[in-house]
C-alpha cells in the first residue's frame, strides 16, 4: 500500500497547477503525503482513476457518472468524498432576448438554440434535456448551434457559452442555454447587457463536481484526507487564496442524489454507454 | 419576521447586491432576509449570488430568501490594524501588513513585503513629519528658479574655476541621490514620512544634478575633471548598508560640510547663476541635514550604545580613504581662485586664507552637530578631523 495520496485534476486553466501546488503544501504541513497528477481532459483521468494509477479524482459530474459507471462494469467502487458548496443546487436556464416573442419552450420548435461545448452538462447535456422534457427532439425540432470550446473539460471552460451567449445577442440563434451564475456573470461583465435577455425555462437543482476515490485508494488514507480537507477553514489564511482560487467557501461531504437528471441526459443522449464506454459519435475529447 | 429588502426593478447584474450586502452586514450568521423585487430573473441572480458568496437561499420558503452565512466575516477574523490610527506610528511594522495603507485593517495572508528596516527607532525622527511638509513646499523649478540669461562672460581663468567647481558638485549630487533612493526601497512603507522625505531628497538631489550641469555647460562644451580619491570617497558612502550609518555619514557630516561649501560659494560667486544655483542647492540641504541630526540623535536617545557604531563608522571609513588622495587639487584650487577674485598674490592669499576658514566652518559645523547627537566635545572634535578630505 502507499502513503503518498494521489490526485488527478483537469488542466482547464494554468491556475490549476497554483490550486492543486497550493493544496500539497497546505496538506503536507498537516502531515499528509498528498500529490497530483494533470490531465489534459476528463476522459483519460476518469480511466486512469478506475485503472488505480490514481487514488483521487477531481471529477466534473459527467466523469462522476462515468467513473460509477466504469466501477459498476468491473464490480469496483468508486465514492464521493467531498465537493464544494458552489457544487450544490446550480441550474441551467434557456434564454432569449427580452423582445423576443417566444414565451415556452415549445415556441422554440424550428428555431436555433445555442450551446456550450458538446461535453457541458450545464450549457448542452441538461438544457437540452429540458428541452426533450418540453417535447422538442433537439436533432429533429430544433437547430443546434454548438460552440465546442475545450471539447474534453465537461464545460469547465466557460468560452463556449459566452460564445453561446453572444450569438444569442447578435441575432445568431433564438435562445442559449447557461448556466445560472454564468447568466449573472454575462449580465455583470456586459456580454448581455442587464435587461437584454428573459429566462425561458430553467431546470431543476443540480450538482456539479466530486472529489472522487477509486477503488485502488487506501481507505484509511482517504478518510484523513476527507477529514482534513472538510476542516479547513476560510478563516485560515493558508488556505482562504486557495479557496478562493477553487471558488468555493467551503468543501462540503459529497452526495450523489442530485446528479440523477445528467445520468438520464447521458443515457438518452447515449452519451456514455452503461459500461462507460464513449458513445456521442461527435465527442472528440 | 425577517427582515425585508426591496430591490424593485434593480437587478443583480446592474448593482443589486450592493444592497442585499447592506442588509446582511446588520446579520449574524443564520439569520436570514426576505428579498423582493420586479427584476423577472431575481430569484436564478439570487441563487447564484449567494452560492458564490457564501450564503444559502432557504428551500423551504416561497419568496427569495437568504439565510446569511459567514465567509466574509471569516475572511476578517484574524484581521489586524496597521497601526490603530493613521497616525500611530508603531515600534514594529509587521511585514506582512505590506504595502497596506498605515492604520488600514489588513487581511492576512498577502505576500510579505521584502523590507530590511521595520523597527520605528533605527529609521525614526519626530522632525520627519515636518521635514517633508516643508520640503513639498519648498519645491522650484530649475527653469525659472534661476534667471539663466542672467548669466555674463566671465575671464576664461575664473569660469574655468566654475566649470570645475561645478564638475565636482555634479559627482557629489549623485552621490546624495543614490543614497536615499537605495535606503528608501529598503524601508518599511508604514513610517512613510520618512520614506515620503527621502523621496523628496532624491528629488532634490536630480535638480541640483540639472542646476550644476547646466551652469558647468552654460559657456563650454565640457566639463573640468574627476578625480579618483574623490570618487573613493563618494562610494564609501554608498556602500554603507546601515540607515542610520548612512544617514549619518552622508548628512550629518557630508551634506553638513557641504551645506558650508555652497554658502561659500554662494558668497564668492562670480556670477548671478552660479550664485542661484548655489543658494537654492543649500536650501534643500540644510533640510537633509536636520533630518540626519534629528534621526541620528533619535537613535542615540533610544541606546547610547549606538554611538559606538556612530564612531566606529567614521573610523572605518577614514581607514578605508588612508591611501587617497581626497580632494582633489584642480577643485581645491578652483575654491582659492574664486574666493580670490583675481590674480593678483594679495587676492591669492585672501582665497587662500578664505578656503582655510571654510575647512575651519566646516570642522566647527561637523563638531556642532555631534555633540547635539551626543557625543563628547572632545570626541566630536577627534570625529570631526577623521572626517573625509572631500568634504561630502
Amino acid at each position: 500500500m502507499r502513503h503518498t495520496l494521489l490526485l488527478g485534476a483537469v488542466a482547464y486553466d494554468p491556475k490549476v497547477v497554483t490550486i492543486w501546488t497550493g493544496f500539497r503544501s497546505w496538506f503536507r504541513d498537516r502531515g499528509l503525503d498528498l500529490d497530483y497528477v494533470l490531465y489534459s481532459q476528463y476522459e483519460r483521468q476518469v480511466e486512469e482513476l478506475l485503472a488505480g494509477r490514481i487514488d483521487l479524482a477531481w471529477n466534473s459530474p459527467l466523469a462522476w457518472l462515468r467513473a460509477q459507471r466504469l466501477a459498476r462494469a468491473q464490480d469496483a467502487t468508486v465514492r464521493p468524498i467531498a465537493m464544494r458548496d458552489t457544487d450544490r443546487d446550480l441550474t441551467s436556464v434557456v434564454v432569449v432576448r427580452a423582445d423576443s416573442a417566444h414565451q415556452t419552450l415549445s415556441d422554440l420548435r424550428g428555431r436555433t438554440v445555442a450551446t456550450g461545448a458538446v461535453d457541458s452538462p450545464q450549457a448542452t447535456l441538461l438544457p437540452l434535456a429540458l428541452l426533450r422534457a418540453a417535447g422538442l427532439d433537439p436533432k429533429v425540432d430544433i437547430e443546434v448551434l454548438r460552440f465546442d470550446v475545450g471539447v474534453g473539460l465537461h464545460g469547465d471552460h466557460v468560452g463556449g457559452e459566452r460564445d453561446a451567449a453572444q450569438a444569442l445577442r447578435a441575432g445568431r440563434a433564438d435562445a442559449a442555454c447557461l448556466l445560472d451564475a454564468n447568466l449573472l456573470l454575462f449580465g455583470r461583465e456586459g456580454t448581455l447587457p442587464a435587461g437584454s435577455v428573459r429566462v425561458l425555462a430553467q431546470t431543476a437543482p443540480y450538482d456539479h463536481c466530486n472529489l472522487t476515490a477509486g477503488p485502488a485508494a487506501d481507505p484509511a488514507l482517504v478518510d484523513h484526507f476527507g477529514k482534513l480537507l472538510l476542516g479547513m477553514s476560510y478563516a485560515d489564511d493558508s488556505a482562504r487564496p486557495l479557496l478562493d482560487l477553487e471558488g468555493l467557501k467551503q468543501w462540503l461531504p459529497g452526495r450523489t442524489d442530485r446528479y440523477a437528471a445528467l445520468d438520464r441526459a447521458v443515457t438518452e443522449t447515449d452519451f456514455y454507454d452503461p459500461r462507460g464506454a464513449l458513445g456521442a459519435a461527435d465527442y472528440r475529447p | 419576521m425577517p427582515p425585508t429588502i426591496d430591490l424593485e426593478d434593480l437587478g443583480l447584474d446592474s448593482g443589486g447586491h450592493l444592497l442585499v450586502e447592506r442588509a446582511l452586514a446588520g446579520l449574524t450568521p443564520g439569520d436570514r432576509l426576505v428579498v423582493r423585487g420586479r427584476h423577472p430573473a431575481l430569484g436564478v441572480h439570487l441563487a447564484a449570488w449567494c452560492r458564490a458568496e457564501g450564503h444559502r437561499l432557504d428551500p423551504a420558503v416561497e419568496g427569495p430568501t437568504i439565510i446569511r452565512g459567514h465567509a466574509d466575516l471569516d475572511r476578517w477574523r484574524d484581521a489586524q490594524r496597521a497601526g490603530a490610527t493613521a497616525n500611530d506610528v508603531v515600534a514594529h511594522a509587521s511585514r506582512h501588513w505590506g504595502l497596506a495603507a498605515r492604520g488600514a485593517l489588513v487581511e492576512p495572508g498577502g505576500p510579505a513585503l521584502a523590507v530590511d528596516w521595520v523597527d520605528r527607532d533605527l529609521v525614526w525622527a519626530d522632525l520627519a513629519p515636518r521635514l517633508y511638509a516643508q520640503a513639498t513646499a519648498n519645491q522650484w523649478d530649475p527653469a525659472t528658479a534661476v534667471d539663466w540669461a542672467a548669466a555674463g562672460s566671465l575671464p576664461e581663468h575664473v569660469e574655468g574655476a566654475v566649470v570645475q567647481v561645478m564638475t565636482y558638485l555634479v559627482e557629489n549630487e549623485q552621490a546624495a541621490l543614490m543614497i536615499p533612493a537605495r535606503l528608501l526601497s529598503r524601508l518599511h512603507p508604514h513610517f512613510r514620512e520618512v520614506m515620503q522625505l527621502l523621496a523628496a531628497q532624491a528629488a532634490d538631489e536630480a535638480r541640483h544634478v540639472e542646476i550644476f550641469s547646466r551652469r558647468a555647460l552654460l559657456n563650454r562644451d565640457v566639463l573640468g575633471l574627476s578625480g579618483a580619491g574623490g570618487r573613493a570617497s563618494l562610494q564609501t558612502l554608498i556602500e554603507e548598508p546601515d540607515f542610520t550609518l548612512a544617514s549619518f555619514l552622508l548628512s550629518v557630516l557630508g551634506e553638513g560640510s557641504f551645506l558650508d561649501l555652497l554658502h561659500f560659494l554662494h558668497r564668492h560667486a562670480p556670477d548671478r547663476v552660479t550664485a542661484d544655483v548655489t543658494r537654492l542647492a543649500a536650501r534643500d540641504e540644510a533640510r537633509h541635514v536636520a533630518f540626519g541630526v534629528a534621526h541620528t540623535a533619535h537613535v542615540v536617545r533610544a541606546d547610547q550604545g549606538f554611538l559606538h557604531l556612530l564612531r566606529t563608522a567614521v573610523e572605518r571609513r577614514h581607514a578605508a580613504l588612508a591611501d587617497t588622495a581626497g580632494l582633489n587639487k584642480q577643485v581645491f584650487d578652483a575654491l582659492v581662485v574664486l574666493a580670490a577674485g583675481s590674480w593678483t598674490p594679495t587676492a591669492i592669499s585672501h582665497g587662500w586664507q578664505e578656503v582655510l576658514r571654510l575647512q575651519q566652518a566646516m570642522d566647527e559645523g561637523r563638531r556642532r552637530r555631534l555633540e547635539y547627537i551626543g557625543f563628547p566635545a572632545d570626541e566630536a572634535a577627534a570625529l570631526s578631523a577623521l572626517h573625509t578630505r572631500n568634504f561630502m
